[in-house]
């Protein structure tokens, strides 16, 4: 065992071989791919889900499912996506494997704790797996479990409601960790102002998920109760009040959705500046913007609530500072564009779906302020128009950010480079899928198509069609880039040290990366994005 | 790379875990809060059936607790360990005392058919039904973290007569203690909430 050994081959703690190499393992890389196995699995999974559903919506009647299983999948899809893909997705892969090593450490603060977290996500997602089994039936309550029907439903929403909780559980501890090694692991020489983006937001995360997290822990421990005890606490037969309900839900998943997108945004600040050459435009109001959003993300939960009859003075308070958390996003983009004007532009797979999430977030956002502002709400409440913005910051978002950061860190995780050309040709199909799939939506909302319904009136059947069409062509896409990737472990072209030109620590090390990451002591730069040593290699080399 | 320590960031993490536990019990004040808004009088009926001598000889004994929690803890630094078994023995029989208190306070509502979704609450004042329904809620979660203290504070107990924490590294024994003294910090609110409101 030498240090310059790939963590590969080197067990921590040592001694460990084969499966018992992963499965006791403490090191932050190996969990990041165990992480990347289970997610992926989720992730496909709830994909072919959501095509389901969309498949039976693309004609009106029953065309593939009756309604009941209808309405089991929509809840599935949104479960597992939220639980077990968007929070954990970028964090707890990305995030485990390199926040480390860009902050210049060995390991997370906890590394026991990090693979318990894990163990917490996987028994999450196994309870998630019985509540389909056992019991009387598919949860069918949507992913936001209202009350009065998710108590008083007979289908297994107990069950799913504690994977949940367990879920939630996995990744506020996954947070305690980050925020812990960010504070007492990071490389004495380097400065605040000197940490990449990429672990400043997943910092800024790490608060919102130790902040947020709790409190949805104790709403569903309501629920659960409930179900059990009929306390009456959300039941306005008994004196409870189901709006409350909604305002601690939302409490928690209105933060939710900035742990979702935060990490996400991370990864397009790290891979625009690279491949523009260019130091990022604007390095300290990114990292405040994050923090910004952190904070203002938290106060704006009853944005998500505005028909359910609170009061008007509430009402305009959260349209506001909906408002406000808009700022801090569009800094962030402006930032991004601006790194790129006067670069000199290099196109890989990593920059080309970097570019697709700032139009499609883009988009996202504006539609979200049609949503936060109260007069327009009310017109387009509970309608496809929600389900397209959803999906344009989350998938548009998130999504494309996690093909981003896969394409972008796939060398430095396995070694290995993959080809170019299957993946721009799934990116474009990705992309072109998903306008196909997800403008429709915005148009049926518009015209007054409601969300989660099984059946529709005649004049919506084309928007529907083409979605359905749409989301076909979404997967074809994702699945060529997913096998592309994959076919990269046949071809083993070896990928260098720093095959992108990048200036943060982890393109330091080796490929992939040795079990305590730094052969030496690292060197910190000045400015993690200071970009002429890497011209100047490359002016060297002639490229 | 770094083989010492860092007692620091150990109770860094564990002062985040206790901080979301306190976030745990806001999301429950938060209910509290909104529903004592709106059935004040209600509350104020409820909290008058309550045994307030039970409430306030609980109130001592987890702050007792407490401090011989701590003194476990200086003592441990002192490498006086007959002390720190005696002072951790007391803190778990605080913990147990206070356990047997709420058996009798619960059991005595439960005996005058007082607990969720019982005939006299479903039956009588939707407000007292809330009062009883949060009581029963907050002080059931409180006593869960007792529980959960104890446990710590057991398993701390059997580190340290087996040798597993010494002077020099405590960090066990430490952050049980945190934990405890978050466990009678919660109940410090939950005290007056449902015993002392008006």
């Amino acid at each position: 065992m030498t240090a310059t050994q790939s963590f590969y081959h080197t067990s921590a703690p040592p001694g460990l071989t084969g499966i018992k190499a992963w499965l006791l393992t403490h090191d932050h890389k190996r969990l990041g791919l165990m992480y990347l196995g289970a997610i992926t699995f989720w992730f496909v999974l709830a994909m072919f889900l959501g095509l389901l559903l969309r498949t039976e919506l693309m004609s009106q009647g029953r065309t593939i499912m009756n309604a009941e299983t209808y309405n089991a999948f929509f809840t599935l899809h949104g479960v597992i996506m939220i639980f077990l893909f968007m929070i954990p997705g970028i964090p707890a892969i990305f995030g485990n494997f390199f926040l480390p090593i860009q902050l210049g450490t060995d390991d997370v603060f906890f590394p026991r704790l990090n693979l318990f977290s894990w163990y917490l996500f996987m028994f999450g997602g196994l309870f998630a797996i019985l509540s389909l089994f056992a019991g009387e039936g598919f949860p069918d309550t949507g992913w936001t479990f209202y009350v009065p029907f998710s108590v008083g439903i007979t289908s297994n929403v107990g069950l799913t409601v504690t994977a949940a909780f367990i879920l939630g559980m996995s990744s506020m501890l996954t947070g305690l960790n980050f925020v812990t090694t960010f504070h007492r692991m990071r490389d004495k020489s380097m400065g605040l102002m000197q940490i990449p983006l990429f672990t400043w937001s997943l910092y800024a995360t790490a608060w919102v998920q130790i902040l947020a997290t709790p409190v949805i822990s104790i709403t569903f421990v309501l629920i659960v109760l409930e179900r059990f005890l009929h306390i009456g606490l959300f039941d306005p037969d008994k004196g409870g009040d189901p709006l409350l309900y909604q305002h601690l839900f939302w409490m928690y998943s209105h933060p939710a959705v900035y742990v979702m997108i935060l990490p996400g945004m991370g990864v397009i600040s790290e891979i625009i500046p690279v491949f523009s050459r260019k130091s990022i435009f604007g390095y300290k109001a990114i990292v405040w913007s994050s923090m910004a959003i952190a904070i203002f993300g938290s106060l704006v939960w009853a944005h998500h609530m505005f028909t359910s009859g609170m009061s008007d003075v509430s009402v305009f308070v959260f349209s506001l500072i909906t408002y406000l958390v808009a700022i801090p996003s569009a800094v962030k983009v402006f930032s991004w564009v601006s790194t790129m004007y006067k670069g000199s532009v290099e196109m890989t797979p990593p920059l080309l779906l970097a570019l697709i999430f700032i139009y499609l977030f883009s988009v996202g956002g504006l539609t979200g302020l049609v949503l936060g502002s109260a007069g327009t709400n009310i017109h387009v409440h509970d309608t496809h128009f929600v389900v397209g913005h959803f999906h344009f910051v989350m998938f548009g978002g998130t999504g494309f950010a996690f093909f981003a950061a896969l394409h972008f860190w796939w060398p430095k995780m396995f070694g290995v480079m993959y080809r170019f050309k299957p993946a721009y040709i799934g990116a474009v199909l990705t992309g072109v899928g998903f306008f196909f799939h997800y403008i429709p939506m915005l148009i049926l909302g518009l015209q007054g198509m409601p969300r989660r319904y099984y059946d529709y009136l005649p004049q919506y059947e084309t928007g529907n069609f083409l979605a359905g069409f749409g989301g076909y062509l979404l997967i074809i896409g994702m699945m060529i880039m997913f096998v592309n990737l994959l076919m990269s472990f046949r071809q083993q072209v070896p990928a260098p040290v720093d095959p992108w030109g990048a200036t943060t620590l982890e393109w330091t090390v080796p490929s992939p990366p040795p079990l305590h990451n730094f052969i030496q002591k690292p060197q910190i730069e000045g400015f993690p994005y200071d970009f002429t040593r890497v011209t100047e290699r490359f002016q060297q080399s002639g490229k | 790379m770094s083989s010492q320590i860092d007692r620091a960031g150990i109770k860094l993490g564990m002062w985040l875990f206790l901080y979301s536990e306190i976030i745990l019990f806001g999301g429950l004040f938060v209910l509290y809060a909104a529903y004592l808004h709106r059935y004040s009088e209600f509350f104020a009926e409820g909290g008058k059936e309550l045994d307030r001598v039970i409430g306030t000889i609980n109130t001592v004994v987890l702050l007792v607790s407490s401090f011989t929690v701590a003194a476990s803890i200086t003592a441990m630094q002192r490498n006086a360990k007959k002390q720190t078994v005696g002072f951790l023995l007391f803190s778990i029989g605080c913990g147990i005392v206070f356990l047997v208190n709420k058996y009798f306070e619960w059991g005595a509502k439960i005996h005058h058919d007082i607990y969720p979704n019982s005939e006299t609450l479903v039956s009588g004042e939707p407000g007292v039904n809330i009062f009883f329904g949060m009581y029963y809620v907050i002080t059931g979660l409180h006593g869960l973290h007792v529980i959960i203290g104890m446990v710590l504070l057991s398993i701390s107990l059997v580190f340290v007569m087996t040798g597993k924490i010494t002077p020099s590294r405590f960090s066990m024994l430490d952050n049980s203690g945190l934990y405890w003294h978050l466990v009678d910090l919660i109940w410090i609110f939950v005290f007056p909430l449902f015993y002392l409101v008006l």
